[in-house]
């Protein structure tokens, strides 16, 4: 109650600079637990033997491999071509030799063919490899002339996917467009997944990489308007930001820290006070969104020309020995990144690609990580403790904090029995699995798995 | 490549599908207890003014619906499970909205009902559609109509006092005579055990709300809408003595707003389902009090709006976020 009376970090108007309340209707707040990786300054791994490139690493076609066996590849060059409009292109991470291609599983099951590339030869490393990748100055003022369909053609061949998680290709985003003229231009530092702090690092180490990507990609898609959304419990990320931005026309919208505030849709509406209609897209309010990494990557293309080859990983949680944030190749074995941050504690009960909330369980250490990949958290058996299975009481709880306004226990139990009629009028394709509901329940029940079984259902009969 | 050692020798690690952290702070077991400790002024406050008689009524009565509940998950070779504590509150819930005199064979009827045609006919917790409670009272309210009826509540010479007092709504249908309001706020009035007092009513369905266990759009519903009523009534007999404050203080009203009519199983699911089920209680509590044969129409008015639950749910299915 007294904190009412506190000062809130949003009651300072100056910084209060964007139209929207500073947050969405409904969430949650599951503990944040980030102080175990938030003041780990960024590391970077060392070169590991091999990289593994599974070939579809982004929403869309798989890419074709350019290269074959035996042959000798250097850092950056171009192995993968995403042909078709909605794909990406793969970049080798290391110079290297190309080896057989093979199978790799990702963390959330997929199987599919990857090129191999193990390293030969000088690498690209430590302090040198960040200089290039983040460091140094980033001197705005000539690429403000740059046409906006060049920005877009140089992240298309950059490989360049969203960093956030969904890994959807970033130039069919950030592309001028005459039928959805683009008025907002929304970066997104929310990082709302608890533990994970890759972001956070980003913001507060490379402010400047990120206010220039944001300025290219405000003008990739002729927005007027720039924001960066942060949420409040990152108020350094937020200062370091603001002082990179200062006179460069990117606002900071400092929010209130809720889960799934990172969810585009509610990031929309806590910035902007304008709500996606159901089943568009923001491009349908004028509206781009990406990430805080990948604008990094947007600038670090067209300012010096590299392409998507490394990103940020946090490992972290209580089951992890020494939690860190780690600047890594693409394609690294995710065991490699345990090891290199001490191993499991021996209370570790799962490690997770990603988030807690919506990041995929994997045991397989051999596991890349992908290009979509925002961190590794290891659990122990205590934070991993779960409300005993016993039955609906229909309590309401997860309607509480829907951030869709659904009714999950109504689609659960629509999916449960098949009933797909019932669970297309209680809207279940509008539910985006962020866990919220499942989280809360106070019967422990397996909501998001049935309603992602539902889902499941209802898009097989769509096909058939 | 040797694949690197990722586990420690005597590390298990389990997979499952997202979310992989939960909120242990609520738990049905949890809500059941919290339920209870919102009871406990209302409890307290029966065996402060009905002496023995609310502990022997209470005591019956949990008994009743616990062995009850034990027998029927046995019938129906289901997992026993009184660790969930709900039979105890449909035991406690039944047991205050009983006379203080009634026979000790009611509370029994009452609970087994309850427990058996309430609940576990349904399918146990979560599954039943009326409120158990309720429908162990509804039955022993028809099969035992003598006992449950207004003379039902008199104890002569009993020893205690307002045993021997005709309850207050009871006193308003036969005779319009009204009662003044204070000794209604606070309990000192014959009726059933958990009924008389508002005060300790309202004091555990603060906590519930305080708990979030209960919805408050049902109590802001039923009073708001008994309140609307009982206004329109004082504009329409003037004078008369009883006015909207006896409505909201008198009978069941506070007792079913807090504890009856918020059952969660039996009650809509979205905010805007529950404004209606509140709205839709309240106005035929008082419909049923100003027009009806009975003196009180809490029970019937819940069981009635129970019925229509799942038609509310369908009714109000929200509107998704972006959604027209």
């Amino acid at each position: 109650m007294l904190s009412i009376f506190r000062k809130s970090p949003l009651g300072d108007r100056a910084l209060r600079q964007f139209p929207g309340a500073g947050t969405f209707a409904h969430g949650v707040h599951p503990p944040q637990r980030k102080e175990m990786s938030a003041d780990a300054p960024i590391e970077i791994v060392p070169t590991p033997g091999k990289v593994i490139l599974p070939l579809q690493q982004h929403i869309g076609g798989p890419c074709t491999p350019l290269v074959k066996a035996r042959q000798k590849v250097t850092f950056g060059e171009m192995v993968g071509k995403g042909e078709v409009h909605v794909s990406a292109s793969l970049h080798a991470p290391v110079a290297g030799i190309v080896q057989k291609e093979a199978m790799a599983t990702l963390a959330n099951g997929r199987h599919m063919p990857a090129i191999v590339i193990k390293a030969d030869g000088e690498q690209l490393a430590g302090q040198e490899l960040w200089d290039k990748l983040y460091g140094g100055l980033w001197p705005q003022k000539s690429y403000q002339t740059l046409a906006p369909e060049k920005i877009s053609a140089e992240i298309h061949n950059a490989g360049i996917v969203g960093l956030g998680g969904a890994a959807f290709p970033t130039h069919v985003k950030i592309t001028p467009s005459e039928q959805k003229p683009i008025q907002a231009l929304i970066v997104n530092g929310c990082e709302c997944e608890p533990y994970l702090t890759t972001d956070y690092r980003l913001m507060v180490e490379a402010p400047e990489a990120i206010v220039a990507g944001a300025r290219l990609a405000a003008r990739a898609v002729g927005a007027k308007k720039a924001y960066i959304g942060i949420e409040n419990n990152k108020l350094e990320a937020a200062a370091a930001l603001r002082r990179a931005a200062a006179g460069a026309g990117v606002r900071i919208a400092v929010l209130k820290t809720k889960y799934p505030q990172g969810s585009e849709k509610h990031l929309i509406k806590a910035v902007l006070n304008r709500e996606v209609p159901l089943g568009g897209l923001p491009s349908d309010i004028g509206v781009a969104m990406t990430n805080v990494a990948t604008v990094t990557s947007v600038a670090r293309r067209v300012m010096r020309g590299i392409p998507l080859t490394h990103r940020v990983v946090s490992v972290t949680g209580g089951g992890i020995v020494e939690p860190k944030n780690l600047l890594v190749p693409i394609g690294i074995p995710m065991g490699r990144l345990i090891e290199y941050c001490g191993g499991l504690k021996k209370t570790a009960a799962r490690i997770i690609a990603g988030g807690p909330m919506m990041g995929f369980a994997f045991t397989n250490p051999d596991i890349p990580v992908t290009k979509g990949t925002s961190g590794i958290t290891v659990l122990d058996h205590e934070e991993i403790r779960k409300v005993e299975q016993s039955v609906c009481v229909r309590c309401g709880q997860c309607v509480d904090v829907c951030p869709m306004n659904l009714v999950p226990t109504r689609l659960a139990m629509a999916s449960r029995c098949k009933d797909l009629n019932l669970a297309r009028k209680y809207n279940i394709m509008a539910c985006f699995e962020c866990g919220c509901c499942a989280y809360s329940c106070p019967a422990g029940l397996p909501l998001v798995q049935n309603i992602r079984t539902g889902k499941a259902l209802l898009a097989a009969e769509g096909r058939n | 490549m040797t694949p690197a050692p990722l586990t420690a020798a005597d590390t298990t690690l389990h997979v499952a599908p997202s979310p992989h952290v939960f909120n242990m702070r609520m738990t049905v077991t949890r809500m059941m207890i919290d339920v209870l400790l919102a009871l406990l002024p209302v409890v307290l406050a029966a065996i402060y003014f009905f002496k023995w008689y609310a502990v022997k009524q209470l005591l019956i009565c949990l008994i009743a619906a616990v062995c009850a509940e034990a027998v029927f998950s046995r019938l129906r070779a289901r997992p026993l499970r009184l660790g969930d504590m709900s039979a105890v509150v449909t035991g406690f819930i039944l047991g205050l909205s009983l006379p203080a005199s009634a026979p000790w064979y009611i509370g029994v009827i009452g609970s087994v009902v309850a427990l058996g045609v309430g609940k576990m006919v349904f399918g146990g917790l979560g599954m039943n559609l009326f409120n158990p409670a309720m429908v162990g009272r509804a039955f022993i309210m028809i099969a035992f109509a003598g006992k449950m009826a207004a003379s039902g509540y008199l104890v002569p010479g009993s020893g205690v006092d307002i045993l021997s007092q005709a309850t207050p709504l009871t006193l308003l249908k036969q005779s319009g005579q009204s009662t003044s309001l204070v000794p209604m706020l606070i309990g000192a009035t014959n009726g059933s055990l958990g009924e008389t007092s508002a005060l300790a009513c309202l004091l555990g369905g603060m906590y519930l709300y305080w708990r979030k266990v209960a919805a408050w759009e049902i109590p802001a519903g039923i009073f708001l809408s008994a309140l609307l009523v009982g206004l329109v009534n004082d504009f329409l007999t003037p004078g008369s003595g009883w006015t909207f404050a006896h409505h909201l203080t008198g009978g069941a009203l506070c007792f079913g707003a807090f504890f009856i009519a918020t059952d969660p199983v039996t009650s809509p699911l979205t905010p805007t389902g529950k404004w209606i089920f509140g709205l839709g209680s309240g106005t035929l509590v008082m419909v049923l009090r100003l027009f009806s044969g009975y003196p009180e129409g809490l029970m019937f008015a819940v069981l009635l709006m129970n019925a229509v639950t799942p038609l509310i749910n369908r009714w109000t299915i929200p509107r998704p976020f972006g959604g027209a």
